[in-house]
C-alpha cells in the first residue's frame, strides 16, 4: 500500500500553548507510517469569532484556512472541536453554493479529528506505547455530540501497555470551558468544572486525558489552583509514551 | 434589559439551591432516561414529531381556522389576541362580564408570559394557582423557576415551612401531609370558583381538542367544575391530528417527567352538552400570538416554535444545572428559553441569554422535537453582537477585528506569536498573570494560567528541521 500522505492543522491553541501535544500527534502519524505535512502558513479554524458571533471575522480566518488546505488529501486535527469547526460549521459561513462553500464542505469531509483517524482510516487500535499508570478519560462535547466519537479514543487508550483505565463518571457531561463562555460567565464555568474535577478524583486517576487542550487548559487551571497533583494529558502524547 | 450575571454569584452561593439543583435535576434526569430506554423507536418518533411540526408550522393559518371551525362547531368560542394587552383584556372581560370572583389557574407558561394573574389581581380577582407547585410558588410571592416543576427550587422542608406559615398547619415535613393540606385548601377553591384558566399542550385542529396532560387532577377540576373555562395557547400548539397525539404525549411525557403515562390525560372538546352532567357551561380559546409571529416569519428561526415546553433541556443543561431559573430573569428558561426570550422580548432587551451557554449541545442531543438549540444560539448571538456594535466597532468587536487581521496573514500570526512566547510568557508567574485584565482576570479568578512555551510548535518544528 502506497504512503498516506496527511496535513496537520495543529490549531492555534497547541500551537501557542501546548506545543508538546502538537510534536506528539505529529511523530504518533509518522512512527505509524503516515507522511506528515505541517504547513507553516496556517493560524487558526475561526472558530472563538464564530462562537462569540463574529461571523464576518470568522469567515476571513476560514478564507484563509481554506487556501491552505485546498489541496490536501486529508487533514488530521488534534481537536475534535476545531474539526467540528471545519467539518460542520466552516460551509455555513459562506452562501450556499457559492465555490467557498463547496471548497469548505469537500475540506470538511476530508477532515479527521486525530483519533478518528487512527482507528477507522489507519485501522489501528494499538499504537505501541507503554505507560504504567492510572487514567481516566474526558468525552469533549463538540466531539462526541457533532461528530460521535466517544469509542475512537477509549479503544486506543485501552490498548496501551500497562495503562489502568478507569471510566469517569459523568465523563459526556461538559467540562464548562466553552470558549468564550469560559471568561464570560467565568463563575458558572468554573462551578461545571468543579464538578467534573470532583469527578475525576473520584475516579482515583492520576491523569486525565482528553483529544482537546481547550477542555484540559480549563480543568489544568482548576486543579493547579486548587493544589490537586491529578495531570491532565492530550491523547496524542499519551499514545507516544 | 433582562440580565443574568448580577444574579449568578446569589445562584451559586445559595447552598439550598444548589442542593435541590442537584437532588431534582439528578431525579428527573435518570427517570427520563429510563423511560426513553424502553422505547426502541424513540429516534423514529423524534424525527416524526419534528416533521409533524415543521409541517404544521409550515401551514399554520390553515390549521388554526380549522381548530377554529372545530371549536365553534363543539360549542366553544375563540379569541385571537395579538399580543399581552389583547390577551389579558379578553380574559378580563369575560370574567367581568360574569360577574366573576374567583378564578382557579391550572398550569400556563403563556399566562406567566403576559403576566395574566396580577392583571387579573388588579381587575379585583381573586387568583389561585392550583398545580401543587405553581401553589407553592405563588404562596411565595415567586415566579416559576422551571417549565414544568415551578417549585424546582424549593425543598420540602422549605415548602413544609411556607404551609406552616400560610396555611397554618401542624409542622410537618412529610410530602403526603403536606400535599393533603394544599389539597384540602385547593378542593375548596375549586368548588367556589366562578371561572377556571388552563394551559394547553396540544391543540387538535381535525377534532378542536384540547389536551392537557397532569397528575395531579387540577387541570381537570379547573377545566370541569367553575361554570366557565378558558383556554389559553400560543398558536404553535396546534397539531393536525388526533393520530399525531400518540406520538406526542410519549415524547412528552417521557421527557418532562420520566413516567410512561401521567395520571390524567384531558381531552377536551368543548362545554357541556346538552344531557350531559358535568363540565363548563361556557368554553373559550384565546389563541395568542405575542411575538410568535414575528419568529415564524423567520425562516431561521420557525423550529423554535415547535417547542412543546417539556423542560428536558432545562434538566440536562450544565449552566442551568449550577444557576437555577430564576437566575435567567426571564419566563422561559434554561436553553430553549434563551432561544425564545431574545425572539420574543428582541436581543436588546435580552443580550445574555444566547451566551449563558457552553454550546455543549446536550440540549439538542436530547430535544424530543430535535430543535437545534445550540446553532440557533450562534445566530442569536451573531444578532447581538451585530446591534450592540454597529457604529462602534470598541471593545471585543475591536479585539475581534484585529484578531482576524492576525490570523489572515502567517506574518502577523508570527509576530503575535513571538509576542505572546517572548513576551507574554514572562509576565505569567506560576499560573498568575502580574497584569491582571480582562479576559485574564475572569480567567483567573478560579483557574490557574497555563504555563505559556518559550517556543511555539512552529518553531520547534523549523528549529528540529522540519520532518523527524
Amino acid at each position: 500500500m502506497s504512503q498516506m500522505n496527511v496535513s496537520f492543522f495543529a490549531t492555534c491553541l497547541v500551537d501557542q500553548v501546548y506545543p508538546q501535544a502538537g510534536l506528539a500527534a505529529m511523530d504518533l502519524l509518522e512512527r505509524l507510517g503516515v507522511a506528515v505535512e505541517f504547513d507553516l502558513r496556517q493560524t487558526c479554524c475561526g472558530q472563538p469569532a464564530f462562537n462569540s458571533g463574529y461571523r464576518q471575522e470568522a469567515c476571513r480566518v476560514a478564507r484563509s484556512l481554506l487556501e491552505i488546505f485546498c489541496e490536501s488529501e486529508r487533514i488530521v486535527v488534534p481537536s475534535g472541536s476545531c474539526a467540528t469547526m471545519i467539518k460542520c460549521y466552516l460551509p455555513s459561513l459562506f452562501s450556499e453554493g457559492s465555490p467557498e462553500w463547496e471548497s469548505a464542505r469537500e475540506i470538511g469531509a476530508r477532515t479527521f479529528e486525530l483519533s478518528d483517524f487512527l482507528v477507522n482510516i489507519l485501522g489501528i487500535t494499538e499504537t505501541g506505547a507503554t505507560f504504567a499508570e492510572k487514567v481516566t478519560f474526558h468525552d469533549s462535547c463538540h466531539q462526541l455530540r457533532e461528530l460521535g466519537i466517544s469509542q475512537q479514543p477509549r479503544t486506543l487508550i485501552k490498548h496501551v501497555k500497562g495503562i489502568q483505565f478507569v471510566e469517569l463518571e459523568d465523563a459526556n457531561r461538559c467540562c464548562g470551558f466553552g470558549g468564550t463562555f469560559a471568561v464570560k460567565f467565568d463563575e458558572v464555568s468554573a462551578a461545571i468544572g468543579n464538578d467534573k474535577v470532583g469527578r475525576i478524583r473520584e475516579s482515583g486517576a492520576d491523569y486525565v486525558v482528553a483529544n482537546d487542550v481547550s477542555c484540559l487548559m480549563h480543568l489544568d487551571g482548576l486543579l493547579k489552583r486548587q493544589g490537586i497533583g491529578v495531570k491532565t494529558m492530550h491523547l496524542a502524547e499519551l499514545l507516544i509514551k | 434589559m433582562i440580565e443574568i450575571k448580577p444574579n449568578i454569584p446569589g445562584a451559586l452561593a445559595n447552598q439550598q439551591l444548589q442542593r435541590n439543583l442537584k437532588h431534582t435535576l439528578t431525579g428527573s434526569l435518570e427517570s427520563r432516561n429510563a423511560a426513553v430506554a424502553a422505547v426502541p423507536n424513540w429516534q423514529d418518533l423524534r424525527n416524526h414529531a419534528r416533521q409533524v411540526k415543521l409541517h404544521t408550522l409550515e401551514r399554520l393559518d390553515l390549521y388554526l381556522e380549522r381548530l377554529e371551525t372545530k371549536i365553534e362547531a363543539n360549542g366553544g368560542k375563540v379569541v385571537w389576541a395579538e399580543d399581552t394587552a389583547a390577551a389579558v383584556a379578553a380574559i378580563v372581560e369575560i370574567a367581568r362580564s360574569r360577574s366573576a370572583r374567583k378564578v382557579v389557574k391550572s398550569k400556563s407558561m403563556l399566562t406567566e408570559e403576559i403576566h395574566l394573574n396580577p392583571a387579573l389581581e388588579d381587575a379585583g380577582l381573586d387568583v389561585v394557582e392550583t398545580d401543587l407547585g405553581e401553589y407553592i410558588v405563588q404562596l411565595c410571592g415567586e415566579v416559576p423557576s422551571h417549565l414544568v416543576t415551578p417549585a424546582l427550587h424549593k425543598s420540602k422542608e422549605e415548602v413544609a415551612e411556607l404551609f406552616i406559615e400560610k396555611l397554618g398547619m401542624t409542622p410537618t415535613d412529610d410530602i403526603g401531609e403536606l400535599t393533603q393540606a394544599a389539597r384540602r385548601v385547593l378542593r375548596q377553591h375549586f368548588l367556589s370558583a366562578d371561572v377556571g384558566i388552563s394551559g394547553v399542550n396540544f391543540a387538535v385542529a381535525e377534532t378542536g381538542t384540547l389536551v392537557v396532560v397532569e397528575n395531579e387532577g387540577n387541570a381537570r377540576l379547573s377545566t370541569s367544575v367553575p361554570r366557565t373555562h378558558i383556554a389559553i395557547m400560543g398558536i404553535e400548539k396546534v397539531i393536525p391530528r388526533v393520530s399525531d397525539l400518540a406520538v406526542f404525549l410519549k415524547l412528552l411525557i417521557r421527557s418532562a417527567t420520566g413516567q410512561k403515562v401521567t395520571s390524567y390525560i384531558n381531552l377536551i372538546s368543548g362545554p357541556r352538552r346538552a344531557g350531559e352532567v358535568d363540565g363548563p357551561e361556557e368554553f373559550y380559546l384565546i389563541l395568542v400570538d405575542n411575538g410568535r409571529t414575528k419568529v415564524h416569519s423567520d425562516l431561521h428561526f420557525r423550529q423554535s416554535l415547535a417547542c412543546i415546553r417539556c423542560g428536558i433541556c432545562l434538566n440536562v443543561c450544565p449552566v442551568f444545572q449550577k444557576i437555577g431559573g430564576h437566575a435567567y430573569g426571564s419566563v422561559y428558561q434554561g436553553p430553549i428559553g434563551s432561544v425564545l426570550t431574545p425572539q420574543f422580548l428582541s436581543e436588546s432587551v435580552a443580550p445574555q441569554h444566547p451566551f449563558a451557554s457552553s454550546l455543549c449541545g446536550a440540549c439538542k442531543e436530547i430535544c424530543p422535537v430535535k430543535i437545534e438549540i445550540p446553532d440557533l444560539l450562534l445566530e442569536l448571538r451573531q444578532r447581538v453582537q451585530e446591534k450592540t456594535t454597529k457604529g462602534r466597532p470598541f471593545g471585543e468587536k475591536a479585539a475581534m477585528i484585529v484578531w482576524a487581521w492576525m490570523m489572515t496573514s502567517p506574518f502577523r500570526y508570527k509576530l503575535a506569536s513571538w509576542l505572546v512566547t517572548r513576551i507574554a510568557r514572562r509576565f505569567i508567574s506560576k499560573g498568575k498573570p502580574l497584569l491582571n485584565f480582562p479576559p485574564l482576570s475572569a480567567w483567573q479568578k478560579k483557574r490557574d494560567l497555563p504555563p505559556i512555551p518559550a517556543r511555539s510548535l512552529k518553531e520547534l518544528y523549523r528549529a528540529r528541521g522540519g520532518r523527524k
